[in-house]
């Protein structure tokens, strides 16, 4: 590996931080898309070049970018020349901000979910909160979107269909959103099994197909939320983030509005692992990428106080597979510091050490390049950020 | 034709400077010119309209002549002033939000 791209989206545009194996002197490109909100960037894993963008603004709706160096320029697939004709009709295309609800067979009867007054509300898009694409066809990618649903495209980008069966599960009347929206914020692909997927959505809960995404499952057992009437629901649970090892599919790992808690079979069941953190609200959680049972946390105060406990930054990590939590402070901020990270904004590369990097709502990137022990701000002064990704580049 | 002035992050998606000009047949409205808009910059689809209820987005207004046509019917005529091309349609992002 030459070094590391990290993609980052902020409220303002998105940024593209690049350095070398090293990963000490950084270069920043951008911003793209000034003005924007980015919730999401992500590279393709089968051509790190292809990365796609979920641009957003309340006053002009969703677009998706579309870039194929890495980068550098952009493009709203669909809208080359070539692609602005379509071969049967004549008629332009243009269509890849287009994330319509299924309303077939499926999807029909499920046309409403709860509210927060507890009235059924019809299902609105909003925007993309993520963005996964395929492991292996740079042209495959699914899309978490608010209100919750998955899409897919398969061309690309250019069009998006949904894939029903996770909100036409008999559920779906039932999910209501969290603070920031009922949002589908969080996709993981099983590169062991092409049909499995895991998806998380506040505030529902986590679900799991096991056919690809013609249909989905709840996979809830175990967590205890007690802001809820029934605190051990099937849905309802407001899951900030999941995240899995490569190497170890069936070992989940998951921030909870409040509580870090792990399953070993899939989602199946869950208990909890939060033993000595200071507080297990947060919202980012993440694994090692060549130590499977070593996870990173970002322990934040409290759901009406969002920012780390005693003005401290830290990072707490386990070695264990959960429990027994250390705080990592090295180059983090000790004191003053009411910033939060939001549940997209943090990562690891795969280079040897491994690399971990977080956004902070107050505009600082920082990064680690020795798994956590020594931190360093990349980047100081961006927009709130939103998402972070890293690629390794070849 | 019809001129157009799109508000600054249209331009940029659309790769434009500038107004925009369309041809509209008649009657033009605010229906046909932004089905005109939209066939020449298919990226603009979904942000002046709700892409599933082809509805104005909440925060996009209307002006045409001065006046704020924002909530008359979108198949009603515009002035002829529009028509001509002799004033601009004016699509504007609300001043709202940070």
């Amino acid at each position: 590996m030459t070094g590391v791209r990290v993609l980052v989206g902020t409220k303002k545009g998105a940024f593209v931080l690049t350095a070398d194996g090293k990963r000490r002197d950084w270069k920043v490109a951008g911003p793209h898309f000034t003005g924007w909100e980015v919730y999401h960037l992500k590279g393709s894993p089968a051509d790190p070049k292809r990365i796609y963008a979920s641009q957003t603004s309340s006053w002009f709706g969703q677009i998706i970018q579309r870039s194929h160096d890495g980068g550098k320029t952009w493009e709203t697939p669909g809208s080359s020349p070539e692609d602005l004709r379509d071969a049967k009709t004549g008629w332009p295309k243009g269509e890849s901000n287009k994330f319509v609800y299924d309303t077939s067979a499926r999807g029909r009867p499920l046309t409403t979910h709860q509210f927060y007054d507890g009235t059924q509300k019809p299902w609105e898009f909003k925007r993309v909160w993520h963005l996964e694409p395929s492991q292996e066809n740079p042209d495959v990618a699914y899309a978490g979107v608010e209100d919750a649903a998955i899409f897919k495209t398969t061309d690309g980008g250019k069009s998006w269909s949904e894939l029903p069966g996770l909100r036409g599960h008999e559920s779906g009347p039932r999910w209501q959103p969290g603070a920031g929206g009922m949002c589908l914020h969080t996709i993981l692909l099983d590169r062991n099994d092409p049909k499995r997927i895991f998806t998380a959505i506040s505030a529902a809960g986590a679900f799991r197909s096991d056919d690809g995404g013609a249909s989905w499952k709840p996979i809830n057992r175990g967590l205890k939320s007690q802001f809820i009437p029934e605190p051990t629901a099937e849905v309802g649970h407001c899951v900030h983030r999941i995240a899995m090892h490569p190497s170890r599919p069936n070992v989940l790992f998951m921030q909870k509005h409040w509580d870090v808690m792990r399953s070993d079979d899939a989602g199946d069941t869950w208990y909890e692992i939060s033993d000595n953190l200071p507080t297990d609200f947060g919202f980012p959680i993440d694994v090692h990428a060549h130590e499977p049972d070593t996870i990173f946390v970002v322990p934040i105060k409290s759901d009406s106080e969002h920012f780390p406990p005693e003005g401290k930054l830290r990072v707490y990590r386990s070695r264990t597979g959960g429990n027994d939590w250390e705080p990592l402070t090295k180059g983090l901020p000790q004191r003053d510091c009411y910033v939060n990270v939001l549940r997209d904004a943090m990562c690891v590369d795969s280079l040897d050490p491994c690399g971990i990097y977080f956004g902070t709502t107050g505009g600082q990137v920082y990064g680690s390049a020795d798994g956590g022990d020594t931190w360093a701000p990349i980047v100081r002064d961006l927009p709130g950020v939103l998402s972070v990704e890293v690629q390794a580049l070849a | 034709m019809i001129r157009v002035v799109l508000p600054q992050h249209l331009k940029t998606l659309a790769r434009v400077d500038g107004e925009v000009t369309l041809v509209v047949d008649a009657p033009v409205t605010q229906r046909s010119i932004l089905d005109a808009l939209e066939a020449r910059y298919p990226m603009l689809r979904g942000t002046v309209r709700d892409h599933a209820t082809q509805r104005r987005r909440p925060l996009v207004r209307f002006f045409a002549c001065e006046e704020d046509v924002t909530h008359d019917s979108p198949d009603e005529p515009l002035p002829q002033a529009i028509a001509t091309g002799a004033e601009p349609f004016l699509i504007i992002g609300a001043i709202a939000g940070g």
